[in-house]
């Protein structure tokens, strides 16, 4: 194997590997230290996640939320910009949901109802994320810092609005009306019947398929549009971006909307999907938990399909292992996302160094 | 007299590059001694490391007859040693005063140096004319003022050899005469002095001794008085392996680029392009010669669209182009500009993208390779093999990373993507540079090929052999100001040389004059 | 008679208000001068958020344990202390995104508290509630009861100046202290330099890396104590995600204040005293206004950073090199 070959290796499969195994096992260290074996651990988690019907529903019911924002902290970092705020995409983006919906005529065809909540959704985590997106385009501030206030914006935004205008009259609870029921997407265990599949009930509901649709539509538009080309240019190279006449301004806007889009449709799976109303907080963890499941992935839609699995089954498992332990909860899965953001992430190429001396030395050649 | 530097079969590698080869170096004390080399001869680098910034692979320093290792620069600069960066190493929010002091503040409270670093610093400013508001923020002060507090700190931490590394890129003229004035001054306290610098007429008109770099190693060593600019040039820019081209004869044709009166300025507020104008006819090749960081770059980038216009016109094929219009470079290549970049990697490929998709950077909107909103990989890999296979580019292989090419095969590529696309006008900066010797002259003959097809091109190289034997017309470069026009028949390398060299003092009566009698 | 009460009241109102804006600011002043330095020296610091809630979690924890809230202190600035040197190690020696570390140990700590918690206490991630001796009591300094009764002056050091703990007097120390450090003495000056031009500081002979793991490491200290005064002074426990945003709060206040510690101080003191404004004035119908929705106010802090960071008003430029990992050979 020539030594091009050998990087080609290290770099594409075994760092990312080694990197993935060392999250895995500092979270195994942790099982330890907490009197837990992390075999019996694992068990339960799986047992948790995958052994009954009304698991394995919620296993995929929280797998979606992590297609959602994987698939959005991806298409940004592709463009070369950390979207930090994928919690308050979310946010706003069920609040748009919810606005079309309570907007709508309240008998209307669901056909027309769900896609125009939908949109909504995608609009409003849109323009929530084009907004700072803009600030960095065009008045140079940074993107990071700008994403982390808009989240804590949409938090007050969003206990005000449920507190003072949304409430349902009558009660203390700051949350909405119900949904009219012709604005419910089908639980997937009311659908599979017409196929003749049974299955128990749980949360789990079309969005699923919405975000699978979404994971091929992110990867068409990355590798098979011309837009998709211009961000992976200038996240690759943005000098050679400009000398191919991409428009840096245009992609900062252009990937930042997608990405608050994408993630604004976590509403559409926790309001439209299951709560059927706007409540606080449905959001919490999942924008931040999108960079996890994007760095696993290593920004492919193949690979975040994957890692929002991993991270559904740790979050589903996770609570099943509360049952069993009395000192685990599902903070466990949070501590994990930390683990694979530093290894995966911030030491991403830690091990590079030893790898290359070891697989890989350079040879001494004659100039 | 004794030698204040010895410096015997220093290497240095990075990664693949080897920047040093096996370099000897003597200076004698108290002299001034100049360096002179292309950029990325290996000028600075060599310096770097008797600065201690870098370590060499392998060799031996000696400064003042003692062996030194330097693990980092606070050693060298405790043996004496300072140094004025190309790029000032000034912190640009901090005072003068307080830039000085950095790494010298004698004690763990700034008030305990400070009182002592002032009265200090008035009298090496008495001494050697080197006057400086010491409370005056770094960015509040020109270029050359920035420099005096350049070679301040190094005269503050007691140096007693001081190493410039192209100490007048930046400077005026005017500027640039106070600061031989001030080397005059520091010779005469015995201040050892080297100057690295690829400015000919500098190296005649102050120093005592030269040496001459080229690709990573020493080419000569000569006493100033027994040389000659032209020698140096030779030396500098050394012999390709000369390359048969045959020209054929054109008539050229209608004038497909013309640029009017443009002038262009960096961030900083540099002039980088002084009253540029130039026309390219169809079927005409014109070369840019001149040693490189003369303002050729930013004229590459100005013309292709990648900077915007501040000043001046281009016209493409008629169109024409102002501050008015915001050129972009996709907008550019609509009207029939294309452009191989200097530098491939930065700008003219993806590295991590693979070859077709390099292969389509800056035609990624052609309406041949879309269908509708769909990129057609099919028709893009096609395209790339294509390209490969008109070329000769290898391995033919389209999913293979850009970067897994060699240096040659990347070139071709980069050329391949921008020729078989039928400009009007073609751009080339390096064409072949750091391409193996069996693809420059395809490299060559593909140029001449666009020359041949009715093409206007504009050559930008630092290989004079190549503007030599590709060009029609020549114009040479300094400090961003066209120097010099000429017919090929009237280029010889000895006065393109001259030019490259020693036009910059424009206010010189007698340059001038020599400049107009070669105007073309 | 009624004039003269209501007048007393409106100015014990304010100096209670006052008085809570002092408490409130404690945590992000400690904060704002931590990420003050770490981001001088050049190292983003997202992580404020996550070393104060771990600090948070160790006080409470080594308070109930042992008693002593100087152990805790101690305990807290060593958990503090580590997690900083992950950051150094990350971010220094392996040159990783200083935005993904910290997000990474915000992420990290928020979890891992939890779990730790209901490890050793079992109390839903809590910590058990601390009786009077763990925690730092407030100070009464002399003389408060005896000039209670000089009108307005009185009220004055009683409410507002004296009856804090010992952090809040700390923390306000500190930013002189700080200004002294980075303005007058040679660590400063190196640490301002490396922040802007990081090879202009390694050309001066002096090392990049070890100037930026000590202001990464003192960044790690003072969160230690943000997040213990967060714990065990102004609370009496840990709970889950105490911090509520402190950190990122600090970090906008950090460059609010442009990166200056007086300017910083005056920028904590700002959300500090919008924060106690929120609390005073919810569900109270004001004259004329009525009620000012709480989140309306909340949310102040970020609009106003977001403001300035795109340059609508004044502009916030930080140091030059912030964010950049320092690679040396080309």
């Amino acid at each position: 194997m020539s030594r091009d070959t050998r990087l080609a290796w290290i770099n594409g499969l075994l760092l990312p590997l080694m990197n993935i195994l060392t999250a895995f096992a500092a979270t195994a260290i942790l099982f330890l230290l907490i009197n837990v074996n992390p075999i019996e651990a694992a068990k339960t988690l799986l047992y948790g996640a995958f052994g009954y019907g009304e698991g394995i529903g919620y296993t995929f019911y929280y797998t979606t939320n992590f297609i959602f924002t994987g698939l959005a902290v991806a298409i940004a970092f592709h463009a070369g910009l950390f979207n930090i705020g994928g919690e308050g995409q979310a946010y706003i983006g069920g609040l748009g949901a919810g606005l079309v919906v309570f907007m709508l005529f309240p008998g209307l065809s669901p056909w027309l109802m769900i896609p125009a909540s939908i949109f909504g959704a995608m609009l409003f985590g849109g323009i929530w994320a084009m907004a700072p997106g803009y600030l960095q385009a065009y008045r140079g501030s940074h993107i990071v810092i700008t994403t982390i206030m808009f989240n804590f914006l949409a938090a007050t935004l969003m206990v005000y609005l449920l507190v003072k205008v949304l409430r349902e009259p009558g009660k203390m609870t700051p949350q909405s009306v119900l949904f009219p029921d012709n604005a419910w997407l089908p639980f997937v265990h009311d659908v599979l019947p017409a196929f003749g599949i049974e299955m128990e009930r749980s949360p789990l509901n079309l969005s699923i398929v919405l975000a699978l649709v979404m994971a091929v539509l992110v990867w068409f538009f990355l590798w098979q549009t011309r837009w998709g080309y211009a961000i992976r240019a200038t996240g690759r190279n943005a000098s050679a971006a400009v000398y191919a006449g991409i428009s840096q301004k245009k992609i900062i806007m252009v990937a930042m909307c997608i990405s608050g889009a994408l993630a604004g449709l976590v509403g559409i799976n926790e309001l439209l999907g299951y709560h059927h109303r706007i409540i606080m907080n449905f959001h919490i963890g999942y924008g931040f938990g999108g960079i996890a499941v994007a760095l696993m992935g290593r920004n492919h839609p193949f690979g975040i399909v994957i890692a929002a699995l991993l991270f559904g089954t740790l979050y589903q498992g996770g609570a099943e292992l509360a049952f069993e332990w009395s000192n685990i909860s599902r903070d466990i899965v949070v501590v994990m996302q930390g683990l694979v953001i530093l290894f995966c992430g911030a030491l991403e190429y830690m091990y590079k160094p030893w790898l290359v001396r070891w697989l890989a030395p350079v040879k001494e050649v004659q100039a | 007299m004794s030698l204040a530097i010895e410096l015997e079969n220093i290497d240095k590698r990075f990664g693949a590059v080897h920047a040093n080869v096996n370099v000897d170096l003597q200076v004698r004390e108290g002299s001034i001694h100049g360096i002179v080399g292309e950029n990325g001869a290996g000028k600075s680098t060599l310096m770097s490391i008797l600065y201690g910034f870098y370590h060499a692979d392998a060799g031996t320093i000696k400064v003042f007859d003692k062996e030194c290792h330097f693990q980092d620069s606070h050693q060298a600069i405790a043996i004496g040693i300072g140094m004025v960066h190309q790029h000032f190493m000034l912190i640009d929010n901090f005072t003068v005063l307080e830039n000085v002091m950095l790494g010298a503040e004698g004690g763990y409270l700034l008030a305990e140096g400070m009182d002592k670093a002032r009265t200090e610093l008035q009298r090496l400013a008495r001494e050697y004319g080197l006057d400086v508001d010491l409370d005056a923020t770094i960015e509040s002060l020109s270029v050359g003022l920035q420099q005096r507090v350049e070679i301040l700190k190094a005269l503050y931490k007691g140096a007693k050899i001081l190493i410039l590394d192209e100490p007048t890129g930046v400077l005026t003229p005017q500027e640039t005469d106070e600061l031989f004035k001030i080397f005059a001054a520091l010779k005469e306290q015995g201040v050892t002095i080297v100057l690295i610098t690829h400015k000919l007429r500098e190296i005649m008109a102050v120093t005592d001794a030269v040496s001459v770099m080229r690709q990573g190693a020493m080419v000569a060593h000569v006493a100033t008085e027994t040389t000659s600019e032209s020698q140096l040039a030779e030396l500098m820019v050394g012999r390709k392996v000369l390359l048969d081209v045959t020209k054929s004869d054109i008539k050229p044709g209608e004038v497909l680029l013309k640029v009017k009166q443009l002038n262009w300025q960096d961030q900083h507020g540099v002039m980088r392009l002084k009253n540029i104008n130039l026309d390219i006819r169809a079927g005409e090749v014109l070369g840019v010669a001149g040693v490189s960081g003369n303002g050729q770059s930013e004229l590459l980038q100005v013309l292709s669209g990648i900077n915007p216009i501040q000043d001046g016109c281009i016209e493409v094929h008629g169109n024409s182009f102002t501050v008015k219009q915001q050129t972009n470079a996709g907008k550019m290549r609509e009207f029939g500009m294309a452009h191989v970049p200097e530098d491939r990697h930065k700008m003219g490929m993806i590295t991590e993208f693979s070859a077709a998709e390099s292969a389509i950077l800056g035609y990624h909107k052609d309406a041949e390779l879309n269908n509708g909103i769909w990129l057609k990989p099919d028709l893009v890999e096609k395209r790339c093999l294509d390209l490969m296979q008109a070329f000769d580019v290898r391995p033919n292989d389209v999913k293979l990373k850009s970067a897994n090419f060699s240096g040659g095969n990347q070139q071709k590529l980069i050329l391949a993507r921008e020729m078989e696309h039928q400009p009007e006008v073609l751009l080339i900066g390096q064409p072949t540079r750091g391409v193996d010797v069996g693809a420059i002259e395809f490299i060559h003959q593909r140029i001449l090929d666009m020359r041949g097809a009715g093409k206007a091109v504009l050559l930008v190289s630092v290989e004079l052999e190549e503007i030599l034997s590709l060009s029609d017309r020549i114009i040479v470069m300094c400090d961003g100001e066209i120097t010099g026009r000429m017919a090929i028949e009237d280029a010889d390398e000895r006065s393109i040389g001259m030019l490259m060299a020693n036009a910059q003092q424009a206010h010189d009566p007698l340059q001038a004059n020599e400049k107009q009698g070669v105007q073309a | 008679m009624i004039e003269i009460t209501s007048m007393n009241d409106m100015w014990l109102t304010l100096l209670l208000t006052l008085d809570a804006t002092l408490r409130l600011s404690t945590p992000l002043v400690l904060a704002a001068m931590a990420g003050l330095f770490s981001e001088r020296s050049g190292v983003v610091d997202i992580g404020l958020e996550g070393k104060m809630l771990a600090a948070c979690f160790a006080s409470a924890t080594i308070a109930h344990f042992t008693g002593s809230p100087w152990l805790a202190l101690l305990a807290a600035v060593a958990v503090s202390l580590g997690l900083a040197l992950v950051h150094g190690f990350a971010t220094i020696t392996h040159k990783g995104d200083q935005i993904v570390s910290g997000v990474a140990l915000n992420i990290l700590v928020s979890g891992l508290t939890i779990i730790l918690g209901l490890t050793w206490f079992r109390q839903g991630g809590q910590t058990p509630a601390l009786t009077g001796e763990g925690r730092f009591v407030t100070l009464d300094l002399p003389g408060s009861e005896l000039l209670h009764s000089v009108p307005l002056l009185g009220p004055l050091y009683k409410e507002l100046i004296s009856g804090h703990n010992i952090l809040v007097y700390l923390a306000f120390a500190l930013v002189p202290l700080v200004w002294w450090v980075l303005f007058r003495t040679r660590f400063g000056l190196r640490l301002r330099a490396v922040g802007e031009n990081p090879k202009a500081v390694d050309t001066a002979g002096i090392s990049v890396n070890a100037l930026r793991y000590k202001a990464v490491m003192i960044g790690g200290v003072l969160c230690g104590i943000a997040g213990t005064y967060i714990a065990i002074a102004h609370n009496a426990q840990f709970t889950r995600d105490m911090t509520a945003g402190a950190g990122y709060i600090a970090l906008a206040a950090l460059i609010f204040g442009k990166w200056r510690p007086l300017t910083v101080l005056v920028a904590c003191l700002l959300f500090g005293f919008l924060q106690a404004f929120a609390m005073r004035i919810e569900g109270v119908d004001l004259p004329v206004i009525g009620s000012i929705p709480v989140q309306i106010i909340e949310a102040v802090p970020y609009i106003l950073t977001v403001i300035l960071l795109a340059g609508f008003i004044g502009k916030a430029i930080p140091p030059k090199a912030v964010g950049r990992p320092y690679v040396k050979e080309r």
